[in-house]
């Protein structure tokens, strides 16, 4: 209709072609996004702290009715085929459902943790639970993106509501000067993702994804450099997003400053948001160049693996111990992602969903032991925790165990089917050095729970407290029911792994032109 | 019947299940007696699936499938039991074993603070164990395999106030991590080459295998049994095991777990035998070194229990001895004979230190026969099967292995068979010197204290008794600790009585067994039994024996000549003279050839060094090459410490650097294209 006026008003103007909103296929975001807007306006309007932390149980009745929301979108994909919305540029099929189920569960471990940690620092609340919906929503974007521009935006929305997270506890110095520190590199990032976007446009004349693979199966082409160039800015843009050596840098200190319930989001929501993008482009629209970028993501695993596992077991702070440990955790997930097979994928899938139960557990914990002012995370502070602290310390093994890749947990078959994806692949070298990193993080896990049950003798015990009284530990309950999540998660796949396993299976990433 | 095979391990996890939810509320012995009576209802179902087996007419070998495990496409694994003469041989004798040590246990456990704990991980561990035997898989059998070593590491470190207990069961958990490596990196390979992980593809899959494959596979799979079964090298943990309470010693460290080795290679035989000749060279030859080798140390050990480990080790040698000279009967013979006899010795030694008041030093036992008339019946028994005396169990066994390995031929074969009548020397040696001892001779238990700081005691191995021997003059140490789990320290009041009958039943029954244990495989046609009745498992990987009946006879009658005359230099040595106080043994065996300090001062030294350089090598080259151009940029000198330095700009050059070399590589590819 505008067309129709402009081409009244001026010469001939081709009419803008808007595309038709699907609104059924966005259900999960709009619920995200609509949380959130009315979280923010409801809570400015009743500026009083509350009580009861309704703020969080919104939160939470938010993620859980987005998850919710993905139910029958789930069955819709399930019977009738993946189908893309938007012009293209959103697609619905089984690998973005399952992304946004684990990002919305992130962000309930992370709201239950949150509200107990604002109470504690004595921190307003409302803002953080507005931008963890919000950045949910940008993951959930990037899950879907079918276009690199889409991509770019989720990712944005995605980061720039975390940098702000980081920044949450405004009266310790470490928080800001994580999110400062955040926020440059992230900055930085993005400059070369979008270059990426640019190049890999100049190459083949499309940034959708749907149109660059068609563009593939049709054209060869004469000169690749544009593209390959294009291929490695973007892959440093989704580097930097899942800390994969040696764009991780920012991770530990990044880590250590931040709050630790938002860490406990960025390591699991934005981590697998950025696996969620780096699987789309990658092992769908640039499959048909996996054999360029397959070794590059085959020696940045390997790297990733062995620098997350080495760097992990030289530090003294949890918090850092914790952050080197997701990097390695980030190698392993790339060995699955460079399979570039189904397999590859379901394996990586299957990886993110465990990992949230164990790490959002690990922080869940870390939040707090950290105790007031979130700053006893030496590896010290936690000498004796076993003794003092029983139930803490019993379920902070079992998720350190779970991460190491103990059996009858979670972390073992995640492991487990990522180095099968690699076996399958016939990437030997990169199974092996998996396995050994293993081995490695092993070290650093044992190293924590020792440090929790064997260190710390009485009278040391003793002369501590008298120097810094923490005061009686207090665990909120919705802590508590975060932490039980955890274990269930964390515990139950290991037991019965075999419907998470069919669904990750079931979850498989497609590129279609249209559908519905 | 052979349905009820789910049973067997359902039983033990329930009575586990149980005592976790209720077992405080049950209580001393209550608690004890619950976990008893499961593992006996399990080894009652194990004797009617038994029953079935032998009644099944054709095809010995069936599976129960429970549920699929792991589904993933073409990998997929199946909980299911595997029930086979081989597997319901061994879920028979880990169960009856399990319950008498059980039953042993209730008395030996009566006066511990934590009494119905130590019965949660025993039933656990009979669970596990019955897992590792029974799964259909080489994955089932891991989740086993990992499951006896958790409840091995919690059992030794079950007194872990005492700072050595619980070392010993790190060293345990670092030593078997080396093995467990081996077993899973052999899993992936054989899921790699086979496609499926169950025996039965394994078996059927293994005579095509490649050769290369097969060794690979083998040599893995035997890296797993040497951590798990205590073969050199890795047979360090198993002494300083002793650190946990004797009938886990009896249970866990002679009778079941560590024989867990000999099975795996028993079961994966057939890829043993598609493996390179000089896999089963190696097997062999790893065992008969380590018979021969831990029954030096054994020689000269002070406490009771460091006998026994050693003497465990060394016989555990002598089953991969059989292994390696494809004498797989012999090989589960002798785990059956000694689970047999290693058990009561074991138990019986318990009883003693029970009796003693927690006495672990033979130096201050002695005449104890009248005290413990029953023990010393018992413990003599055991130990005559031990030294291989005929017709006592181990003999029979013993005399197999050593045929096995004579069988074998060549210099290889006839060099392993005089180790093993060297080490069956040293056996009745050492046997002799124990029982010499511990029962018989002068009473040397009231004077005790006066030894205390002789030079002999500093000779005593360190790890549990150390604590006791060189602090015994100060008293708040020797008795502080004990007293949390009732063992009195009163060196005064002592008074060696007999022990209780639940721990005398068990004694007794696994003294008969030990001592007609042998009339499982007697070596005339018929008797055979236990030979015809693996037959369908073990037949075609078994080597025939081809020695005439001559050459047998000749055999076992040195091998005899050598136990007596082992038994009767410890007899001249321990018996006729009064006990002196100088320590009559080589200080360097009673020390295990100093491997511990060696290994401890490679550590400190050499190895720290090593590790210096590894980790150097990380912070240089590693992260070097990760920053590499970062480093170029910014000059030399700036090392890792500087890159993470906290200062953005230097991440953001690193950043940068990473970005250039990726791009460079992508680009440079596509150029060469």
């Amino acid at each position: 209709m505008i067309g129709a006026v402009v081409a009244q008003v001026g010469g001939p103007v081709a009419p803008i072609d808007t595309p038709r909103v699907v609104w059924h296929a966005l259900t999960p975001l709009l619920v995200l996004l609509g949380g959130a807007v009315v979280l923010v306006v409801v809570a400015s309007l009743r500026p009083r702290r509350p009580r009861i932390g309704w703020h969080a149980i919104v939160t939470i009745l938010v993620a859980l009715g987005a998850i919710g929301a993905v139910v029958p979108l789930w069955r819709d994909v399930h019977r009738n085929g993946p189908f893309s919305v938007m012009a293209d540029a959103v697609g619905v099929d089984g690998f973005s459902l399952f992304l946004t189920v684990v990002i919305c569960a992130s962000v309930v471990i992370a709201a239950l943790l949150l509200d107990g940690y604002l109470r504690r620092e004595s921190l307003e609340g409302p803002e953080a639970y507005v931008l963890l919906l919000l950045s949910a929503s940008g993951g959930v974007i990037m899950a879907g993106a079918n276009d690199l521009i889409v991509m770019f935006l989720g990712l944005e929305v995605l980061s720039i509501s975390v940098y702000v997270l980081a920044g949450l506890h405004l009266r310790r110095l470490r928080s800001g000067e994580a999110a400062l520190k955040y926020f440059l590199l992230g900055a930085f990032s993005s400059a070369f993702f979008l270059y990426g976007i640019a190049l890999v446009y100049g190459a083949t004349g499309s940034t959708n994804l749907v149109r660059i693979a068609d563009f593939f199966a049709r054209n060869t082409l004469s000169d690749e450099r544009l593209l390959l160039a294009g291929i490695a800015l973007l892959l440093v843009g989704f580097g930097f997003k899942v800390a994969a050596v040696p764009f991780h840098t920012w991770t530990p200190d990044v880590y250590q400053g931040s709050p630790s319930p938002v860490v406990a989001y960025m390591a699991t929501g934005v981590k697998a948001a950025g696996f969620a993008g780096l699987i789309r482009v990658f092992v769908l629209a640039l499959g048909p160049y996996r054999l360029d970028w397959q070794p590059v993501v085959y020696w940045l695993a390997i790297l990733t693996m062995v620098v997350g596992a080495v760097l992990a077991v030289v530090q003294t702070d949890v918090k850092r111990m914790l952050a080197y440990s997701s990097i390695n955790h980030a190698g392993f997930i790339l060995v699955g992602v460079q399979a570039a097979t189904r397999r590859g994928v379901s394996s990586a899938l299957f990886y993110l969903a465990a990992y949230l139960f164990m790490v959002g557990g690990s922080f869940g914990i870390v939040t707090l032991l950290g105790r007031r002012g979130d700053g006893r995370h030496r590896l010290a502070d936690y000498e004796g925790m076993g003794r003092r602290h029983p139930v803490l310390s019993m379920l902070f093994a079992v998720f350190l165990l779970a991460q190491a890749g103990t059996p009858l947990t979670g972390g073992f078959l995640a492991k487990f089917y990522v180095v099968q994806a690699a076996v399958e692949a016939r990437s030997f070298w990169l199974a092996l050095a998996a396995m050994v990193t293993a081995v490695i993080s092993a070290f650093l896990y044992l190293r924590i729970i020792l440090a929790m049950y064997a260190g710390g003798d009485a009278d040391e015990e003793a002369s501590t407290s008298e120097a810094a009284p923490p005061g009686r530990l207090r665990v909120p309950p919705m802590a508590r029911l975060a932490l039980a999540i955890a274990l269930i998660g964390t515990v139950g796949i290991g037991l019965v792994p075999g419907p998470l396993t069919r669904t990750a299976r079931d979850a498989t990433p497609a590129l279609v032109s249209g559908g519905r | 019947m052979r349905e009820l095979v789910w049973l067997i391990p359902a039983l033990p996890l329930a009575g586990f299940a149980v005592l976790v939810v209720l077992g405080r509320r049950l209580g001393n012995p209550l608690a004890g007696w619950l976990a008893t009576l499961m593992v006996a209802a399990s080894f009652a179902a194990s004797i009617v699936v038994w029953l079935g087996v032998r009644a099944a007419s054709g095809e010995r070998s069936s599976t129960q499938r429970l549920f699929t495990w792991i589904p993933a496409g073409g990998f997929r694994v199946d909980v299911a039991f595997l029930v086979d003469p081989l597997s319901i041989t061994m879920a028979l004798f880990v169960t009856g074993i399990s319950a008498l040590i059980h039953l042993y246990s209730i008395g030996y456990m009566h006066a511990d603070a934590h009494f119905t704990k130590f019965f949660v991980y025993l039933n656990l561990f009979v669970f596990s164990m019955l897992v590792l035997v029974l799964g259909d898989n080489l994955l089932l059998t891991f989740l086993g395999w990992e499951g006896v070593g958790t409840c091995s590491y919690l059992l030794i470190s079950f007194w872990f106030e005492e700072e050595a207990n619980a070392s010993a069961g790190k060293k345990a958990f670092v030593t078997n991590r080396i093995g467990d490596w081996g077993f899973m990196v052999a899993t992936l390979f054989t899921f790699f080459a086979i496609g499926s992980v169950r025996y039965a593809d394994i078996t059927a899959a293994a005579p095509g295998l490649a050769t290369s494959t097969a060794t690979v596979i083998a040599v893995l799979l035997f890296l797993g049994a040497v951590g798990k079964s205590a073969q050199l090298p890795l047979y360090v943990w198993l002494p300083d095991a002793m650190a946990g309470p004797t009938p886990v010693s009896a249970l866990i460290h002679a009778a079941t777990m560590v024989t867990a080795g000999v099975y795996l290679m028993t079961r994966v035989g057939p890829v043993l035998a598609a493996a390179s000749p000089w896999v089963p060279t190696l097997i062999a030859v790893v065992g008969g070194l380590t018979a021969l080798f831990a029954a030096t140390i054994a020689v000269a050990q002070t406490d009771i229990k460091k006998v026994l480990a050693y003497s465990t080790v060394s016989q555990l040698g002598y089953m991969f001895l059989a292994i390696g000279s494809g004498a797989y009967v012999a090989a589960v013979f002798h785990m059956i004979t000694h689970a047999f006899f290693k058990a009561v010795l074991f138990l019986g030694a318990g009883s003693v230190i029970h009796g003693m008041h927690e006495e672990q030093d033979m130096r201050r036992m002695g005449a104890l026969k009248r005290a413990m008339p029953i023990t010393a019946l018992t413990f003599g028994a055991g130990s005559l099967a031990l030294a291989g005396i005929p017709p006592f169990s181990g003999f029979w066994s013993k005399d197999e292995i050593l045929l096995g390995a004579w069988n074998r031929g060549g210099f290889v074969g006839r060099g392993l068979w005089v180790i093993g009548v060297l080490t069956a020397l040293m056996t009745a040696f050492y046997v002799g010197r124990m029982v010499f001892l511990t029962f018989f001779g002068q009473a040397r238990w009231g004077d005790a204290p006066a030894h205390a700081a002789g030079e002999a005691e500093r000779s005593a191995v360190e790890v549990d008794d150390g604590a006791r021997t060189e602090h015994s003059g100060q008293a708040s140490v020797a008795t502080a600790a004990p007293a949390d789990h009732g063992r009195p320290a009163d060196q005064g009041a002592l008074q060696p009585h007999e022990s209780p009958w639940t721990m005398t039943l068990p004694l007794v029954v696994l003294g008969v067994a030990a001592t007609l244990g042998g009339a499982l495989n007697l070596p005339v046609a018929r008797l055979r039994t236990l030979a015809s009745w693996l037959d369908p498992v073990v037949g075609g990987q078994e080597i025939a024996t081809s020695a005439a009946t001559a050459t047998k006879w000749i055999l076992a009658a040195i091998a005899v000549v050598a136990a007596l005359v082992g038994l009767g230099a410890a007899g001249v040595l321990y018996l006729r003279r009064r006990f002196a106080d100088q320590p009559r043994e080589p200080r360097v065996l009673a020390r295990g050839w100093y491997v511990d300090e060696a290994v401890t001062a490679f550590a400190g030294g050499p190895g720290r060094r090593l590790f210096d350089g590894v980790a150097w090598f990380d912070r240089t080259v590693v992260d070097g090459a990760v920053n590499g151009v970062g480093f170029l940029v910014r000059g030399a000198g700036s090392g890792l410490r500087r890159a993470q330095s906290g200062y953005v700009r230097n991440y953001a050059l690193g950043f940068a650097a990473g970005a250039i070399v990726l791009v460079a590589v992508l680009v440079l590819r596509g150029v060469s294209l």
